[in-house]
C-alpha cells in the first residue's frame, strides 16, 4: 500500500440546502466552509491553500476574498461533477510538493434559483447545441439506448438503483426524498428523454459543501480521526459524445484501475462505495466500469444484488444524488459521505466496520471520470 | 399530418430553435457553407486519407495539416438515438417528441443530429438514414437525417 501523505481532516455541508432563495451560492459555500473548519478544529488563518471551481470566473480568488482568506496556493480545475474528487488529488500534490500545508476544497451552487453552470458556447457545441440535445440528460439517454441495444439491458433493471437510493435516504434525516418507492413507480414516472424517466434522474438542489486536506503529520494533532487519501486515478476521454468510439464504456475503467494501482489495493478491499449517480442508468454503467460486474452485465447484476442498507454492496449511503441532494456537481457530497462513513458517524445508515471507501466522480456526460480511495486511520 | 407536412413543420421549428449562435470557427466554414448549398462535406486528410468530424485544423488521426473537403454520400446508420419527450429546451417544445441521433456515416465518421421522424417508436439502432438540409435564410442551416427508403 502507498504511504499515506495527505488526509481529509474536516468536512462540512451548508446548513441550508434544497431550495434556498435567501442564500447566494457564495453564502452556501461559506456556510459549508465554516462547518468544515469547525469540524476540523481549524481557523481560517490555518488555511494556506484553496481549491474551488465555483464562486465566479476567477473562482478561487472570488471565494477567497468573500470568505476572508489569503491563500498562497489556489486551483480551480473544472471537470464537472468529478471536480471535487479530482481536487483531493490536487490538494495532496500541492501539500506533498511543499507549496502549502492545509487546503480548503469548497463548492456552492444555487441551480434552483435559475443560476446554473453558464453554458458559453464553445466550438464543439456548434455540433450539438442546435439539435436540442438537452444536456446532459439527452446525451446520457443516447449512451443508455446503445447499452440497451448492445447488451439487452432493461429499464426495470437500472430503475432498481433508484429504489435502493430511497432506502438509504430513509435513514438520513437530511435527505430530500425519503419516500418508499418501487421499480413500478419509477417505470410509471413520465419519460423525460427515453430511455430515461423522471424518477431515473437526480434531484436539483441548492447546496454547498467543503472539506479540508492536510499532511498526515498535521492531521495527527487535529480534532477528528484523520481519513487518509491513498490515491486517485483520472480519465478524461472526450468532450462531445459523438467523438467517443464506444459510448457504452466510460473512462471509469481506466480511472478506477489507476486509483487501485496507486493505492496498492483492490476492489475486494472496499467496504463502502460512493459513486456518482446523476441518473440510475449512468450509475449502472459506473458499476460495470469500476469492475463490480462484467461489461454489459450491469442490468442483471443490479437486478440480483442488494445495494441497500444491510445489503451485499454498500452503495451511496447518503441516498446519493438520486435521493439525498444533487446541486449540479455532486462529487463534493460523495467525498463528505465517504469521510463520515470512515469516521463511523453515520448513525442508522452506518456501514459496520467501514475502513476503506471508493469515491467515484463523473463529470459532463462521461467526459471526466475520477476515482479516489480513502481509508480510516486506526485509533 | 403527412410526412412532408411534418418535415416542413420540423424545419420551421428547428430554424426557430437554432437561435444558438455558432462560434463560426474558420475550420468549419466549408461544412456550414456546404449545408447552405445542400451538400454534406467532410474534411479528408491528404496524408492518411481518412475523414474526420467535427472539423479540426489538422487531421486528428495522424496529425497532418493538409486537408481537403469532399462530399460525403449522405448515407449512414443510426449508432444511437434518444427520444426527447419533455419540454426541457423550450425552443423545441412544439416538436415533442423528437429524436436526437448519432449517425455513423458510410465514410466512418459520426455526427450528432436530428432524425426527422414523427413515428418515434419505429426508430432503432442500425437503421439506415440519409441526410437532409435545413434551409432557412438568416438562420443556421445544418444537416439532419430522415429514415432511408425501405428502412422503416
Amino acid at each position: 500500500m502507498n504511504p499515506t501523505t495527505a488526509c481529509i481532516v474536516g468536512v462540512g455541508e451548508s446548513d441550508d440546502f434544497g431550495s434556498t432563495p435567501n442564500h447566494s451560492a457564495l453564502a452556501l459555500q461559506s456556510q459549508a466552509s465554516w462547518n468544515a473548519l469547525r469540524d476540523a478544529g481549524l481557523e481560517r488563518s490555518d488555511i494556506d491553500g484553496l481549491i474551488t471551481q465555483t464562486g465566479g470566473r476567477m473562482a478561487a480568488i472570488n471565494f477567497a476574498e468573500y470568505f476572508g482568506i489569503m491563500p498562497n496556493f489556489v486551483e480551480s480545475t473544472f471537470v464537472g461533477g468529478a471536480s471535487n474528487v479530482a481536487h483531493i488529488d490536487i490538494a495532496a500534490a500541492a501539500i506533498n510538493a511543499g507549496i502549502c500545508n492545509t487546503v480548503l476544497v469548497s463548492y456552492g451552487t444555487t441551480p434552483r434559483q435559475g443560476e446554473y453552470v453558464t453554458m458559453v458556447p464553445e466550438y464543439a457545441d456548434d455540433f450539438e447545441r442546435p439539435f436540442g440535445v438537452c444536456f446532459p440528460v439527452g446525451l446520457y439517454a443516447l449512451c443508455l439506448q446503445r447499452h440497451i441495444y448492445q447488451y439487452g439491458t432493461k429499464p426495470e433493471q437500472y430503475a432498481k438503483l433508484v429504489v435502493e437510493s430511497r432506502r438509504w435516504a430513509a435513514l438520513n434525516s437530511r435527505a430530500t426524498r425519503k419516500d418508499s418507492i418501487t421499480v413500478a413507480d419509477v417505470l410509471a414516472s413520465p419519460s423525460i428523454v427515453s430511455p430515461l424517466r423522471r424518477l431515473d434522474a437526480c434531484l436539483v438542489s441548492d447546496a454547498g459543501g467543503a472539506f479540508v486536506v492536510t499532511s498526515l503529520e498535521r492531521a495527527r494533532d487535529l480534532k477528528q480521526k484523520p481519513v487518509a487519501f491513498l490515491g486517485a486515478g483520472h480519465a478524461y476521454s472526450h468532450r462531445s459524445i459523438a467523438q467517443k468510439d464506444d459510448i457504452t464504456v466510460t473512462g471509469a475503467v481506466e480511472s478506477s484501475n489507476r486509483a487501485f494501482n496507486r493505492a496498492g489495493i483492490g476492489l475486494d478491499d472496499i467496504d463502502v462505495f460512493q459513486i456518482y449517480d446523476a441518473f440510475s442508468g449512468q450509475l449502472m454503467v459506473m458499476l460495470e466500469d469500476i469492475g463490480l460486474c462484467a461489461k454489459g452485465d450491469g442490468g442483471p447484476f443490479v437486478e440480483s444484488t442488494d445495494f441497500g442498507p444491510g445489503g451485499q454492496i454498500a452503495l451511496n449511503t447518503s441516498g446519493g444524488g438520486l435521493s439525498y441532494l444533487h446541486p449540479g456537481m455532486f462529487g463534493m457530497f460523495l467525498v463528505i459521505e465517504a469521510v463520515r462513513q470512515l469516521r463511523g458517524e453515520c448513525g442508522q445508515r452506518q456501514v459496520p466496520d467501514a475502513e476503506t471507501a471508493l469515491v467515484h466522480g463523473n463529470g459532463g456526460v462521461y467526459f471526466s471520470e475520477v476515482t479516489a480511495i480513502l481509508r480510516a486511520i486506526g485509533g | 399530418m403527412t410526412a412532408k407536412e411534418f418535415q416542413s413543420l420540423y424545419k420551421s421549428q428547428l430554424g426557430a430553435a437554432a437561435s444558438y449562435k455558432r462560434t463560426r470557427a474558420p475550420e468549419a466554414e466549408p461544412f456550414w457553407t456546404g449545408c447552405e448549398a445542400g451538400e454534406l462535406k467532410l474534411p479528408w486528410c491528404l496524408a492518411c486519407h481518412n475523414p474526420h468530424f467535427y472539423p479540426r485544423s489538422f487531421c486528428p488521426h495522424c496529425g497532418h495539416h493538409e486537408l481537403e473537403w469532399k462530399n460525403a454520400t449522405g448515407q449512414g446508420k443510426i449508432y444511437s438515438f434518444a427520444v426527447v419527450e419533455a419540454p426541457i429546451e423550450k425552443a423545441f417544445a412544439e416538436l415533442l417528441p423528437y429524436v436526437v441521433v448519432i449517425v455513423e456515416l458510410e465514410e466512418g465518421v459520426r455526427i450528432l443530429s436530428h432524425l426527422m421522424e414523427s413515428d418515434v417508436d419505429k426508430v432503432y439502432c442500425g437503421q439506415s438514414v440519409r441526410v437532409q438540409f435545413t434551409h432557412m435564410p438568416g438562420e443556421i442551416s445544418t444537416a439532419v437525417f430522415i429514415v432511408a427508403d425501405g428502412s422503416s
